[in-house]
């Protein structure tokens, strides 16, 4: 059975725009897969969908043992647990120091009493600053948050969600607020999180380039609907066309520098 | 062209603007039937009526002691219902926002309760309460509470609203619980101005106390009524000028704390 199952999934918004119709594919374990298109098309609510940060409408998601679409609160929690989050504007605490800021990836798992009061393990802190230094921010663990770069506040992001012991990370536009080259470090460790640790990474980007050297896997998705779904070798430049519905040569290249 | 069609335009608005509130203040001054010449020209009167009157003399800085002793209770009691409104805030506060709010009714009643007891004046509150409750000090106490509690509730919404979104989500996504999320995201992060915002309170209650004390009898207010009412004016100058000095000390004390937590 795969990690993550979507099938035909829908989700109308209040307004009611349909924002995703009929998505439907399937993760593995261990692939490293880029979804990409407009603004608009539907990205983050599909990513929110997959640990329910929004309700799903129709369709149902499987993810691991979960039916995501039926859980009881503590269900709901335990599932999100195993589900790492990192976003565009890093969403940290930016008053906390980085290293209690990792340490709030804990939180889904303690009680409600030991999370208020703060009581993390030895074992925690110790694996806290382990992701530290290996992510190259261990010399920053007692700065507070807002004294970081962008990249650095990043890396404290990703941190925060590898210490959940995941078993797949969603990325809704981990680079978009970064330079070329924090950008490139970025990715660099999405990449062998999912090499060395075997964890599943899910990415929305808005570079095709950049999705098409690191991902295993392409998802394309247009107003709601998937459009392209293959390796990444074989999307083509008349695929990027139908995603983004560029016609002339210099939007596309725009987009795919 | 266009540079001097917009300049004509301006200058139309300006003059536009500006007959708009002269015949406004014509109006409202002739039909209450208040003369502002007339307004100005006592105003020498009562400038030399203060300066006669209104002066410290050795006799009335014997009653230094007992008005020192209503002050402190005044400023004691603003303290007092300043902090207990702030923990009745925080819970409304917390309600109220789109961020942490749980639910909508929840919500809704929060910003009712801020909106009802910020828009009528505390001294309307005072007069209010004076009827169940007497004139006594529970009477100021509450009245200075009710007021708290509106306006702080209000800054509390919109502090959570604008500083921890973000983390809110994070924190969320991570599977923490709400409590969790308000201690570990929501508190660190709005207490700064959570704290200016009390700070800011103290001294607004401070200086309603005064008004509050009048009409319920009690703290630095009833010695300014009971001096002002026997004709005592150099006790009511001594009054007047320690609750001055009490109001800047205050401020400074608060500014100073302001500068070292933000």
């Amino acid at each position: 059975m795969s990690l993550l199952t979507v099938e035909e999934l829908g989700k109308t918004y209040n307004s009611g725009t349909k924002v995703l119709k009929n998505v439907s594919f399937k993760v593995e374990a261990g692939e490293f897969v880029s979804i990409i298109g407009p603004s608009g098309a539907g990205k983050s609510t599909l990513l929110r969908c997959i640990n329910r940060m929004v309700e799903i409408d129709e369709g149902k998601v499987h993810f691991d043992h979960f039916d995501v679409g039926n859980l009881n609160k503590k269900d709901l929690r335990l599932l999100r647990t195993n589900i790492g989050m990192i976003f565009q504007h890093y969403n940290l605490v930016p008053r906390l120091s980085v290293i209690e800021n990792v340490l709030h990836g804990r939180l889904g798992y303690k009680t409600t009493l030991q999370g208020v009061l703060g009581k993390f393990t030895e074992l925690e802190k110790e694996r806290a600053f382990f992701l530290l230094k290996k992510l190259g921010i261990e010399e920053h663990a007692y700065k507070r948050c807002d004294q970081l770069s962008g990249g650095q506040q990043q890396r404290v992001g990703i941190a925060r969600s590898l210490i959940q012991e995941p078993k797949i990370i969603l990325c809704d536009e981990p680079i978009a607020s970064l330079d070329p080259n924090a950008s490139k470090v970025i990715m660099d460790h999405l990449k062998s999180i999912t090499l060395e640790l075997n964890i599943t990474c899910i990415v929305n980007l808005h570079q095709v380039e950049i999705a098409r050297s690191y991902s295993d896997r392409i998802i394309g998705l247009k107003k709601g609907e998937v459009v392209f779904d293959g390796p990444s070798h074989r999307l083509t430049t008349d695929n990027i066309d139908i995603i983004y519905g560029t016609e002339n040569r210099e939007t596309r290249e725009l987009i795919t520098v | 062209m266009n540079e001097k069609v917009m300049r004509n335009q301006r200058k139309k608005q300006t003059i536009i603007f500006s007959v708009i509130i002269i015949v406004l203040t014509y109006l409202s001054a002739n039909i209450t039937g208040f003369n502002i010449l007339h307004g100005i020209a006592t105003l020498p009167e009562a400038i030399v009526w203060i300066f006669s009157n209104l002066y410290i003399t050795q006799e009335s800085l014997e009653k230094l002691p007992t008005i020192l002793e209503k002050l402190i209770e005044t400023i004691l009691m603003s303290i007092a219902a300043t902090t207990t409104a702030t923990v009745v805030s925080i819970f409304l506060g917390l309600m109220g926002s789109k961020t942490t709010g749980t639910n909508g009714v929840m919500g809704v009643f929060a910003r009712f309760i801020a909106s009802v007891s910020r828009n009528i004046p505390v001294v309307a509150w005072a007069l209010i309460l004076l009827l169940s409750f007497g004139q006594n000090s529970v009477t100021g106490y509450l009245a200075l509470f009710v007021g708290s509690v509106g306006f702080l509730t209000r800054a509390f919404i919109e502090s959570i609203d604008e500083a921890s979104l973000s983390a809110v989500e994070a924190l969320r996504a991570t599977g923490a619980t709400y409590f969790q999320i308000v201690y570990k995201a929501v508190i660190p992060q709005c207490l700064p101005q959570m704290i200016s915002w009390i700070l800011f309170m103290i001294e607004t209650n401070i200086r309603n106390a005064t008004l509050v004390g009048i009409l319920t009898g009690t703290g630095i207010g009833f010695s300014f009524d009971l001096y002002y009412k026997t004709l005592n004016y150099n006790a009511v100058a001594l009054v007047t000028f320690s609750i001055v000095i009490a109001v800047i000390m205050i401020e400074l004390i608060s500014n100073h704390i302001r500068k070292v937590i933000l």
